[in-house]
């Protein structure tokens, strides 16, 4: 399966399971998503249970917490995560606050999926990474699949799950792993031992990351399509990185991260968001604080620049091969 | 900038009220609709047929108490009398909770009154199990609904006994039993919240629908266009309130745009009935609610109500109206005081009588003044009645995850080193 059947697949494997779940968004019905991944789903399921919304990020949202409160369990798409924006008040000030400020009388138990990250050449408004905003909030979880098997199993953990969640799908690598190398031919998900995806009911527990790759000679920090060009830029590079994939950053694996540079006493991070105040800064400080007499050299960040994503410059912004192999050299000589 | 001899000079219109601190306020050239003229459409009518009735105003109680007209609710004395003593306890919980701000005995508190006859008739015309999503000034709901008032104070003092663990502001109550939504300090927010709960009750089959409240002023916020538009689409088993009492804090209601047009008719652009409501009227309120509550429940989708009150007090204990409004607007308020008519209504039909007024308002004023003593057993905010300290992390999330253990292992420490009590 690709990323997309995957997602398709866990949706498809809970509603069946689970007559609570709903999923609702802009164009997710009838036609089946602007990327197919509810493609199938209304006809299976029915219209009140997928179906399409009014272009309306806030409406969306602020149903789907008022649905999570009278205990369905909805999963509403945002068509792009730079779209998210009018929908931050019901999600900051309402979803992720109602167990909270209810002391758990109400809770909203809702998953909002959305598309994010560049590399497609998107421009301003079809590249953004803001997850960011989202870890900064309290009462908000924050998941990121790298991989068709993962997006699967972590979508239906976080489904399942309780709690908000935002989950990211990092739409360049829908169809296929991204090495960074835009002008290779592009590669696709069956050539690759993630790709294959089971078909019925499994789960990826939310919080605990992934070693990608082990190594000894430092620790790479990543999420997304940036776990690919991580993995091909260490191959490339033959350096003995051990490859952290978080899937999920927030609650975030800290253990992994931790005994990881610990071990390697280097740790360079690695993501698409700009770098002010990006969830790399958390990162880096809480390496910092709990391995500081293990590193041997300051830690590294690689990340989007703080401009917005241009259109015709997105590969000198993105975060490739080149960026990151400098980088790498950098904290192997610190 | 560009200027063209030819053109006269283009002109921002800001509005302003009509009346300040020092005018004297006179509504003689408000439009006010004789009770009982307007048409009461049925459950079945279209969106349509509401269209005149969103510029009128439904009135039930005429000058002498009397109801007249299509939309009286003909209600049994039992019923009347039991919408009163609701409002006078509301009126009465509001005065005794005002003065315990005052006293320093919390922090904050928001009355209702002069709006009584909204929240406490309306519960009357829902079901108990229809579910509410108020916004902070219809605490009428919860005392309409027998809602314990000590259970509310201790909510307010942020006590101990507070089922809401301190973590609130005073008034932001939240009961999934007494089917009373959580109050959100955001405004607005409520809106699309009440119609996905609606949506949701229609989704399952169920029978119950869901009513909604905001103020004129919130009605700006672009959550009250999602929840119209949503409403509107599913066709969704809601009520959404429009308090239109005048005043969003400082700002007169032609702020949200209520010099052009009503709140009601907002209604007609959306497809949805409108109505267009006098607010201190209990029987118009009930009667409004009612045919509104048999439309969501008969699949005849939203409806819009607009009540028309009077912000008789200041926003909140935090406000002086004196420093924006004629202090003469309340008493010059033509609609009246809701509790003054429902009471002379009784008083007119034989139902009732001051005597037995009187008795209602002194226990009303007992029954509060009993629950504050009970509700002050378990403090008030600021004496070290609170809740243990760690309880500050409980509820984030289902489930503490590590970082918030950490936070609150590092809390726990820091206070015991410092010898501060953290139960």
């Amino acid at each position: 399966m690709n990323m997309i059947q995957a997602i398709n697949s866990a949706l498809d494997v809970l509603m069946d399971r689970d007559p609570n779940i709903v999923v609702m968004g802009e164009d997710v019905g009838y036609f089946g998503g602007v990327f197919r991944a509810t493609a199938g789903l209304q006809s299976k399921y029915g219209k009140t249970r997928v179906f399409d919304t009014p272009i309306s990020e806030l409406g969306i949202i602020g149903v789907a917490v008022g649905m999570g409160a009278y205990g369905l369990r909805p999963v509403p798409e945002i068509q792009f995560a730079d779209y998210i924006y009018p929908a931050l008040d019901q999600l900051v000030s309402e979803a992720a606050r109602l167990r909270y400020r209810s002391a758990g009388d109400f809770t909203a138990p809702i998953t909002v999926r959305s598309p994010f990250g560049g590399g497609i050449f998107g421009g301003q408004t079809h590249s953004q990474s803001p997850e960011g905003i989202f870890t900064h909030v309290s009462g908000l979880k924050t998941v990121i699949p790298s991989t068709p098997y993962d997006a699967k199993g972590l979508l239906i953990a976080a489904i399942e799950d309780n709690d908000p969640v935002i989950f990211f799908e990092p739409k360049r690598i829908y169809n296929g792993p991204f090495s960074g190398h835009y002008d290779r031919p592009a590669q696709n998900w069956s050539q690759h031992p993630a790709g294959e995806v089971p078909d019925g009911y499994y789960r990826i527990d939310l919080g605990k990351a992934q070693v990608v790759r082990p190594g000894e000679a430092l620790t790479v920090l990543a999420y997304g399509t940036m776990v690919h060009v991580c993995a091909g830029v260490i191959e490339e590079q033959g350096i003995d990185a051990e490859l952290i994939d978080l899937r999920t950053l927030l609650p975030l694996d800290i253990e992994t991260i931790e005994a990881s540079v610990k071990k390697t006493g280097r740790c360079m991070i690695v993501h698409e968001a700009t770098r002010t105040s990006g969830f790399g800064a958390e990162l880096s400080a809480l390496v910092q604080e709990r391995c500081f007499y293990h590193l041997e050299a300051p830690i590294e960040r690689v990340t989007g620049y703080d401009t917005p994503y241009p259109h015709s410059l997105e590969w000198a912004y993105f975060p490739g091969p080149v960026r990151i192999g400098e980088a790498l050299k950098k904290i192997m000589k610190d | 900038m560009s200027s063209r001899p030819n053109l006269p000079p283009l002109r921002l219109h800001v509005p302003e009220p009509s009346f300040r601190p020092g005018d004297d306020a006179d509504f003689s050239a408000f439009d006010i609709p004789a009770a009982g003229a307007a048409p009461r459409p049925a459950v079945e009518a279209t969106p349509h047929d509401f269209r005149d009735l969103s510029y009128s105003l439904v009135r039930v109680l005429d000058d002498d108490g009397r109801a007249v007209g299509p939309w009286d609710p003909k209600l049994s004395p039992d019923t009347v009398r039991a919408i009163l003593k609701a409002m006078a306890l509301t009126r009465a919980f509001d005065e005794r909770m005002y003065r315990a701000q005052r006293q320093g005995k919390t922090s904050f508190y928001m009355k209702c009154t002069g709006e009584e006859a909204i929240a406490c008739a309306q519960a009357f015309a829902l079901h108990r199990d229809d579910m509410c999503f108020p916004s902070y000034r219809q605490q009428g709901l919860l005392i309409a609904r027998d809602w314990p008032l000590v259970d509310m104070m201790n909510q307010i003092y942020s006590n101990k006994g507070d089922r809401l663990q301190g973590k609130q502001l005073p008034i932001m109550y939240s009961t999934k039993e007494g089917s009373f939504f959580s109050i959100s300090g955001n405004l607005a927010t409520q809106l699309p919240q009440a119609v996905g709960w609606a949506m949701a009750s229609a989704i399952k089959g169920d029978t119950r629908i869901a009513a909604t409240w905001c103020g004129e002023g919130s009605t700006a916020e672009g959550d009250f266009h999602s929840a119209m538009t949503f409403a509107t689409v599913y066709k969704a088993p809601v009520i959404l309130n429009v308090v239109n009492n005048q005043w969003a804090i400082s700002s007169f209601s032609g702020f949200a745009g209520g010099e052009a047009t009503t709140f009601a008719a907002r209604a007609i652009g959306y497809g949805i009935a409108g109505l267009r409501v006098d607010g201190n009227d209990a029987l118009a309120v009930y009667a409004a609610t009612e045919r509104a509550a048999e439309r969501a429940r008969t699949n005849q989708g939203p409806t819009l109500i607009e009540f028309f009150t009077y912000r008789a007090e200041g926003h909140s204990t935090s406000d002086d109206p004196s420093a924006y409004r004629s202090a003469q607007e309340r008493e010059k308020w033509p609609l009246g005081d809701p509790i003054s008519r429902l009471k002379q209504h009784l008083v007119t039909i034989g139902e009732w009588d001051d005597e037995r007024h009187a008795a209602m308002d002194l226990d009303c004023a007992n029954a509060v003044k009993a629950a504050q003593k009970e509700a002050e057993k378990n403090g008030i905010l600021g004496h070290g009645m609170h809740q243990p300290m760690s309880t500050m992390f409980e509820g984030v999330f289902e489930t503490l995850p590590w970082h918030l253990e950490e936070q609150r292992q590092e809390m726990l420490a820091e206070a015991r080193a410092a010898g501060i009590e953290t139960t």
